[in-house]
């Protein structure tokens, strides 16, 4: 098992390891030469231009594609089924199946995971409070609001079990008051059960709220033009976060650097 | 029930127009027919239609549709058990997709008029040859509207079920076959209207009861309300197939349609 051999290796820090990964799709070169390191439950936001290649080293890392060049290694894991069973994805899109209700849709990967429907569904119902889901367990999709949704699909990543969590826009498609309310959720949500997270946006707040470190990706070909740590107090507000010096620093900074880079 | 009136207008708006079309072309039939005093063995007064189909259901009518009604239901189910089975053996693998989906084309080009009187032969005059027929006529549209339904699931959705530790089977069952659903209907509506066609032309080929035996031989004997009532008779067989079929859809699929930008 890989688990027991990465274990022995004296690396416990090492969460996700990136070593010169290139990807190239036809003639265009969407990453080259990327080596990023995120410590075990630690939170790497991603930032740069359209085109810079973010979705594409998420779905190197997730194991749903394979780098041309380099290595991958997800807590231990180097082969993409390996990285799969690891990682769980959220793009986005919230993605749910039309068909199926709150608890059906939550409940997906244990039922894919082989556990009865009954038994999978009741194991999610005690989570869908705390998503602020409750009351609307048996709702469909289609019946709830574009913030619900997100929220429905992102306990769905969350109910798969993994180590890893790759984050791909996750807010891209709500209006601005329901996202600014969910990324505060998830700051806290992930701060509570920390997990190896990459997140990729274009958002330069939603980077400095949700990640602990940002990378700068320059654009095609996507390459890590700069990285910042970002020390953050964990237990203030949104508010309060946007009105700190070291804030709006480091966001001043992110934009200039954002701006060279495209 | 505060929803029963509203239903009740929706459904008569529904049905009011087509039957405002009808009786328009029904006046227009028997206008052209009185003041042109045309001959009822040449085009025959809705009247006499509908006195032909009252006074030949017992004696001729009555058994005739239950036999092609019997030819239809039999061949439709057929053609759904043949055409889901293709469908997903088409969707799952490449080579049997390049193997089979030609093949498939190939059957639809070979005229039934010409399979009809070869499968007479072969099977004789019972019902099998029609089953064989009607089923050849409607398992096409069935099956095309399936494999296009089955690949057309947004592939980030398969990407995600990948992430969420779906198996093949697992992402076939939960995410392929439901989102099928809705075109799997659609082609299901296409075939209900090919079935009583089917049916006809196997009767034509070779029976000895059923509403295409009947037109066959009113026809020769300018029987013709007799003819227009049997030909009535299939369009309300194939109504009332299409109608039951979106009637399940709206049971089977309640989201179609639904939320989709």
């Amino acid at each position: 098992m890989t688990s027991t051999a990465g274990s022995s290796v004296p690396e416990p820090e090492a969460g996700i390891r990136l070593t010169d990964v290139g990807r190239t799709f036809g003639a265009t070169v969407a990453v080259a030469a990327v080596s990023l390191t995120v410590p075990l439950h630690g939170r790497l936001s991603i930032i740069g231009p359209s085109g810079c290649g973010k979705s594409t080293l998420l779905n190197v890392i997730s194991g749903l594609d394979d780098p041309d060049a380099g290595t991958v290694d997800v807590l231990g894991a180097t082969t993409a089924n390996d990285r799969l069973r690891r990682c769980a994805w959220m793009p986005q899109r919230d993605l749910l199946l039309p068909w199926r209700d709150v608890l059906g849709n939550a409940a997906l990967a244990l039922e894919n995971q082989g556990m009865r429907r009954k038994a999978a569904r009741s194991q999610v119902a005690g989570l869908v409070e705390r998503f602020g889901l409750g009351g609307f367990e048996r709702k469909l999709p289609h019946q709830l609001s574009g913030g619900m949704r997100q929220r429905v699909s992102f306990l769905r990543t969350l109910v798969a079990g993994k180590e890893v969590l790759l984050l791909d826009e996750p807010f891209g498609a709500l209006d601005s008051i329901t996202r600014a309310d969910l990324q505060f959720w998830l700051r806290s949500a992930i701060v509570t059960e920390p997990r190896t997270t990459v997140l990729v946006t274009h958002d330069v707040e939603e980077a400095l709220l949700l990640g602990d470190e940002v990378v700068v990706m320059s654009a095609r070909p996507g390459r890590v033009a700069a990285r910042y740590p970002t020390d953050l107090p964990a237990g203030a507000s949104r508010r309060e976060l946007l009105r700190l010096p070291e804030f709006t620093e480091l966001r001043d900074e992110l934009l200039a650097r954002l701006e060279e880079a495209s | 029930m505060t929803t029963a009136p509203q239903r009740g207008t929706s459904a008569w708006r529904r049905v009011l127009p087509p039957v405002i079309v009808l009786i328009l072309i029904g006046a227009i039939w028997d206008a052209v027919v009185h003041l042109g005093h045309v001959q009822d063995y040449i085009f025959p007064s809705i009247e006499n239609v509908v006195r032909s189909l009252f006074d030949n259901w017992s004696p001729i009518l009555e058994s005739a549709t239950w036999v092609t009604s019997q030819e239809m239901l039999y061949g439709f189910a057929i053609s759904i058990a043949l055409a889901v089975v293709l469908a997903l053996a088409v969707h799952s693998s490449a080579t049997l997709r390049g193997a089979v989906y030609p093949l498939l084309i190939g059957s639809q080009t070979v005229p039934i008029v010409v399979i009809g009187p070869i499968l007479a032969i072969i099977f004789g005059y019972g019902i099998s040859p029609k089953l064989i027929i009607v089923a050849i006529s409607c398992f096409f549209p069935i099956v095309v509207n399936l494999v296009d339904g089955l690949g057309s699931v947004d592939p980030d959705l398969i990407k995600v079920m990948r992430t969420l530790d779906g198996s093949r089977l697992a992402t076939l069952f939960r995410v392929e076959v439901p989102s099928a659903l809705p075109s799997f209907f659609s082609g299901l509506r296409i075939a209900a209207v090919y079935a009583p066609i089917g049916a006809v032309f196997g009767e034509y080929a070779g029976s000895q009861n059923g509403l295409g035996y009947v037109l066959i031989q009113a026809t020769p004997q300018l029987n013709t309300d007799l003819v227009f009532a049997a030909v009535f008779l299939l369009s309300v067989m194939s109504i009332i197939l299409f109608v039951l079929i979106s009637f399940l859809e709206k049971i089977c699929c309640p989201w179609a349609g639904k939320g989709k930008k």
